[in-house]
């Protein structure tokens, strides 16, 4: 009998902890998707986002955070990064169409190093804090100094490679 | 007749000829609004030129010929010059998207016609 008790706690614990998961879901709701969909490749947005960095990948930020970069290229950054509006629309389309599905939290960053997920996965626990001072890295946005395969959407852990 | 000789003449221009084409029509558009002829020392001078801590060389070196880098981000960044890389002034939209940009970030305004027909003259001389 006691062990029955036990049992439907645990599993009711259990449970809730799920769901509450799944309402906010890990890093407080800022969790990322996939980098990249591998079916819809888009040539535009390689060609046009990849030319002053890396093409970001569409999974590391929420669509929101996608429709406010793209409606503000003219000052992207310190940078005037602007597009025609034919490009704008089918760049936006594909970013907000790939976009982390997880996101529970309104909160929408302009940079995906200010999200919760970048934040913990490249705290002083992973990472040195001087590393992010040397010339090889530069800036934490310069994904590719440690993941070479950065521009394909390829973070695997063992294929990381911190630069001297 | 004619009409062989000219085919001939298409099949037989070499692929720089035809970047060399682009161009041409690339500067035919900026002169039509230039007052004076352009000129490829004018060009180097706003190659040059640096406005407070930025310049053209800033990302491209001061080398046209060599591959730059991005100055803020570190990305690499072939070279500008079309001796060292064919694919530069082939596609006018491309030129227009980058000086519209690139002007506004050193120079806080548009590029005229005159600059642009120059820079271009002077990417052109580069051998
Ligand atoms: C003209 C150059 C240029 C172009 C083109 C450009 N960007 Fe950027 N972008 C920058 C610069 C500069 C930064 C700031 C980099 C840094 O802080 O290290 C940046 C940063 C970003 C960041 C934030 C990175 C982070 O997490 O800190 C995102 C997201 C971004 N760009 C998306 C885009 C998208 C989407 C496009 C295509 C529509 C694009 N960029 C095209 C220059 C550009
Ligand atoms: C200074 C080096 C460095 C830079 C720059 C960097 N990362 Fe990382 N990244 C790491 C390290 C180290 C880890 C491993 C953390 C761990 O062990 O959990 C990591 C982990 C990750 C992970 C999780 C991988 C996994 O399999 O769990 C993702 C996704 C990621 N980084 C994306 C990015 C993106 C996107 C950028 C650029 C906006 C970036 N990183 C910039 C070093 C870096
Ligand atoms: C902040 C960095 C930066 C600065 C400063 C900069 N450029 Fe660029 N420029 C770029 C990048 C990035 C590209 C695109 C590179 C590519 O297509 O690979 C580019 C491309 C160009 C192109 C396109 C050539 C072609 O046919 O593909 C021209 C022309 C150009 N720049 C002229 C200039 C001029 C003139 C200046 C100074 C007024 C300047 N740039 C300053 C980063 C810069």
């Amino acid at each position: 009998m006691k062990t029955t008790i036990f049992l439907i706690a645990a599993v009711s614990i259990l449970a809730g902890a799920a769901l509450a998961d799944d309402h906010v879901g890990q890093y407080g709701g800022e969790s990322r998707a996939k980098p990249l969909p591998t079916s819809k490749p888009n040539a535009t947005w390689r060609q046009e986002c990849g030319s002053c960095h890396i093409a970001y990948a569409p999974g590391l930020l929420p669509a929101e955070s996608w429709r406010k970069v793209m409606a503000g290229l003219d000052k992207h950054f310190g940078s005037d990064a602007s597009l025609t509006a034919q490009e704008n629309r089918a760049i936006t389309e594909f970013l907000v169409d790939n976009a982390a599905t997880r996101w529970r939290t309104p909160g929408a960053p302009l940079r995906i190093t200010e999200t919760a997920w970048f934040k913990r996965q490249h705290d002083g626990h992973e990472i040195r804090p001087e590393v992010w001072k040397r010339a090889s890295v530069k800036s934490p946005a310069n994904c590719a100094a440690c993941h070479p395969g950065a521009d394909k959407g390829d973070f695997e852990e063992d294929r990381i490679r911190i630069p001297r | 007749m004619k009409k062989l000789l000219f085919s001939l003449a298409l099949l037989a221009t070499p692929p720089v000829l035809a970047a060399a084409g682009v161009s041409a029509e690339l500067l035919a558009g900026y002169r039509a609004e230039a007052a004076k002829p352009f000129s490829a020392a004018q060009g180097e001078q706003l190659f040059r030129a640096r406005h407070g801590d930025i310049g053209c060389t800033s990302c491209h070196t001061d080398n046209a010929k060599s591959a730059g880098k991005h100055a803020q981000t570190g990305k690499s960044i072939e070279p500008l010059a079309p001796a060292a890389n064919p694919k530069r002034l082939s596609d006018p939209a491309k030129v227009e998207k980058w000086f519209k940009r690139n002007c506004n970030d050193v120079l806080k305004r548009a590029c005229t016609a005159q600059e642009k027909g120059d820079f271009v003259t002077y990417l052109v001389s580069i051998k």
